[in-house]
C-alpha cells in the first residue's frame, strides 16, 4: 500500500522503508527553528545545566518575532539574552529585526521539500506549504531535539483535502481555509495531518498557499503539508540549498477526504472567539470596527500586502477606524517599497509597524482596549487574543479587511474589486 | 507512581493556551505567568486555585500556542494533574516534558466543579469520590509515563547523559 507525503519523511527521518498511522518512531530533525518568546531564554538554564552542546549548531535558526522591537526593559533583556546564546552555541542562522519566524527560514531557503523540521511556535506548520513536514513543538521538547537532534512522533493519520475549480473574484486562501474551519471545528483536525490538493491548489502562488498550512493548527493539526510542484521547485531555484521532494502515492490511505468546489465560496469571516465560527462576510455588513490590521505569519507577506493595496488605491480608510499594516518580513517590505504597494497603503492612511508579531498575538502595538473591535487579517481570535477579554477579533482575508478599513465595518470586498 | 488526590476546578470545551497563558504576560517568567493562569477566563481564578488542586476540562483543552507556558502555568500554581475529555496535541507534549500529570478521560464531563478525585496514573483510573464514580482513563505509553515518573524531560535526559558517559567512560 502506498505512502502519503507525510509517512514517507517520516520513514526516511526515522531510518524506516516505511511507517504507519499510530505508530511511535524516533525521528532525526533535519531541521529546528525557535523564536524568541519560547526559544533560549527558556531553555539556556537547563541546557547549561546538562552541560552538553547543541548537537548541530547548522541546523537550527533563531528568529526573534515576538518582542522586536523590544518595549520595555523585560523584553529588551530577552533579546540580549536571546543573542548571547546563540553565539556561546555557535548558531549563525540567527535573526532579528527580519521578520517572522515563519516567513524568514522559507526566505533563506531552511524549509525544503522533503525535510522534517521542528518550530518551537504552533505556526509552524506554515512551512509545509514547501513540501516539508514541519511539526510545532514547546520549549523543552525543542531542548530535547537541540541536545539529540531527535524527538519521539505519533504517525498520525492525513486527512486530505482537495479544492477544484477557479476562485470566484474577491476570494482568497483565507477565505478557503476558513471553509475548512467551519466543516471541521477547532479540534477536527487533531493528532492528524491536512493535506491540500486540488486545481485550486496548484493554482495558488506560495504565499496564498501558506495561508492553508499556517491555519491547519486552528484546526488541531499536528501539521499541513502541501506537494511540492513546479511553483514551489521554482521557488526554491535560488535559494542553493539541496534537497529531496517526495510525494504521495496514488494508492495513499487517508483516514478522510474532503472534497471542496471553490466555485461555491463566497468571502467569510471568523467571529469571536474562534477561527472555527465563520460566517459570510455579507452577513456581517454593518458591524462597526475600531481597528483593521494586515500582518502576521498569516496575513502580512507580499501577497496580502498587495491584495490591500488594489483595493485601497486612491481610497482612504473611514475616520474613527485605524489601519496597522506589518509586512510579515523585511524582504516583504522591501519588495513593497520598490513596487509602490507601501505607497498606497500609506497613501489610504494606514499606520507602519515593524516586521514582527505586533498586535497578532496581543504581544505589542495595536493592542485592543474593554469594548474595542478589531478585523485581522491574522490566524486567532481566541478571547483576550489582541488585548482585553472583553475585546472582540474577526478574521478574514486582506481583501476583506481593506475593503472594512475604507468603509469602517465588516464589508464585502467583492463591491471594492468590481468597481 | 503516586496516587494523586485533590478538589476540582471544571472547565468547558476549547479551553485554548491564550486564556490559560495570556500573550501580555509571555515576556514573564513561568512561575510569574501561574499568577495569572486562567486569568483570560476568570481574573479571579488565580487568586482560587490551591497546590493540589485537579483540573478537569472537556474536549480539545489547551488548543492553540505552543506556549509551554501555559501547562508550566498550571503547575507553578501547584495544580496537580490535568483530566480532560481530550487534549491539543502540543500542550499534552509540553504538560509531559514538564512532569505536569495529564490524563485523557471520556467520561470526563460527568465530573463536577469541586469533586473529590483520586487518580491512579499507573493504572488509568480516576476514582470520583464526592459522586462514588470509577472513570477509565486512557493509559499513557510506557515512556512516557517514565518521563513523568522521573520529573519531565529535562531529568530524563539527565539520565540519558549519565548512562551515555558512564558507558563511554
Amino acid at each position: 500500500m502506498g505512502l502519503t507525503i507525510t509517512e514517507k519523511i517520516m520513514a526516511r527521518a526515522s531510518g524506516r522503508e516505511t511507517v504507519r498511522p499510530g505508530e511511535l518512531v524516533w525521528a532525526n530533525v533535519d531541521m529546528a527553528m525557535m523564536q524568541d518568546s519560547g526559544g533560549p531564554r527558556r531553555i539556556a538554564n537547563n541546557l547549561e545545566h546538562l552541560g552538553v552542546p547543541v548537537w548541530d549548531p547548522d541546523k537550527v535558526t533563531i528568529v526573534s518575532d515576538h518582542f522586536v522591537p523590544p518595549s520595555n526593559e523585560t523584553e529588551a533583556r530577552i533579546q540580549t539574552v536571546t543573542r548571547a546564546w546563540v553565539k556561546k552555541y555557535g548558531v549563525s542562522r540567527f535573526h532579528e529585526f527580519q521578520g517572522i519566524c515563519h516567513i524568514v527560514p522559507i526566505e533563506r531557503g531552511y524549509v525544503r521539500p522533503g525535510i522534517l523540521m521542528v518550530g518551537g511556535d504552533s505556526h509552524s506548520c506554515t512551512g509545509g506549504a514547501m513540501g516539508a513536514m514541519v511539526v510545532a513543538l514547546g520549549s523543552t521538547d525543542m531542548l530535547g531535539v537541540l541536545v539529540t537532534g531527535r524527538t519521539w512522533l505519533r504517525v498520525p493519520e492525513t486527512i486530505k483535502i482537495i479544492w477544484e475549480g477557479k476562485l470566484p473574484v474577491g476570494t482568497f486562501a483565507k477565505d478557503m481555509v476558513l471553509a475548512n474551519l467551519k466543516q471541521l471545528g477547532t479540534a477536527g483536525a487533531t493528532y492528524k495531518v491536512l493535506e491540500f490538493s486540488g486545481e485550486t491548489v496548484t493554482n495558488l502562488p506560495l504565499d496564498e498557499r501558506l495561508i492553508l498550512t499556517n491555519m491547519s493548527i486552528e484546526m488541531g493539526a499536528k501539521t499541513g503539508i502541501i506537494e511540492p510542484d513546479d511553483t514551489v521547485l521554482r521557488y526554491m531555484e535560488g535559494k542553493d540549498v539541496e534537497f529531496n521532494p517526495v510525494y504521495s502515492d496514488p494508492d495513499a490511505k487517508y483516514s478522510k477526504i474532503l472534497v471542496n468546489e471553490a466555485e461555491d465560496l463566497e468571502p467569510l469571516v471568523a467571529c469571536p472567539h474562534s477561527p472555527d465560527n465563520v460566517a459570510s462576510a455579507d452577513s456581517l455588513h454593518g458591524i462597526a470596527l475600531d481597528q483593521a490590521f494586515i500582518g502576521g505569519c498569516t496575513g502580512g507577506k507580499y501577497h496580502d500586502l498587495a491584495t490591500a493595496a488594489a483595493i485601497l488605491k486612491g481610497r482612504k480608510i473611514a475616520v474613527g477606524t485605524r489601519l496597522l499594516v506589518a509586512p510579515a518580513s523585511q524582504q516583504v517590505l522591501q519588495r513593497a517599497l520598490a513596487d509602490g504597494v507601501l505607497e498606497v497603503l500609506l497613501n489610504a492612511g494606514a499606520t507602519l509597524l515593524p516586521s514582527a508579531c505586533g498586535p497578532c498575538g496581543g504581544l505589542s502595538m495595536g493592542i485592543l482596549s474593554d469594548g474595542e473591535r478589531c478585523i485581522s487579517s491574522t490566524n486567532r481570535n481566541f478571547r483576550g487574543r489582541m488585548g482585553s477579554s472583553n475585546s472582540e477579533v474577526y478574521l478574514a482575508s486582506a481583501a476583506t479587511v481593506a475593503a472594512s478599513a475604507v468603509t469602517g465595518q465588516i464589508s464585502d470586498p467583492r463591491e471594492f474589486i468590481r468597481s | 507512581m503516586e496516587i494523586i488526590r485533590g478538589r476540582v476546578w471544571k472547565f468547558g470545551d476549547d479551553i485554548n493556551t491564550d486564556v490559560i497563558a495570556p500573550g501580555k504576560y509571555l515576556k514573564l517568567p513561568n512561575e510569574d505567568m501561574a499568577k495569572h493562569v486562567f486569568e483570560g477566563i476568570d481574573p479571579e481564578l488565580p487568586g482560587k486555585i490551591k497546590p493540589g488542586d485537579i483540573v478537569v476540562g472537556g474536549a480539545n483543552f489547551g488548543s492553540g500556542s505552543s506556549r509551554e507556558s501555559a501547562p508550566a502555568a498550571i503547575k507553578y500554581a501547584g495544580v496537580s494533574a490535568v483530566v480532560a475529555v481530550f487534549f491539543a496535541r502540543i500542550f499534552f507534549r509540553n504538560a509531559i516534558n514538564l512532569g505536569l500529570p495529564v490524563l485523557e478521560c471520556p467520561e470526563a464531563s460527568k465530573i463536577q466543579q469541586s469533586d473529590e478525585l483520586e487518580i491512579d496514573m499507573e493504572n488509568g483510573v480516576i476514582r470520583n469520590l464526592t459522586q462514588s464514580q470509577v472513570y477509565k482513563a486512557s493509559r499513557l505509553p510506557e515512556h512516557i509515563q517514565q518521563l513523568i515518573r522521573v520529573g519531565g524531560l529535562v531529568p530524563y535526559l539527565e539520565q540519558e547523559l549519565a548512562k551515555e558517559s558512564s558507558a563511554n567512560g
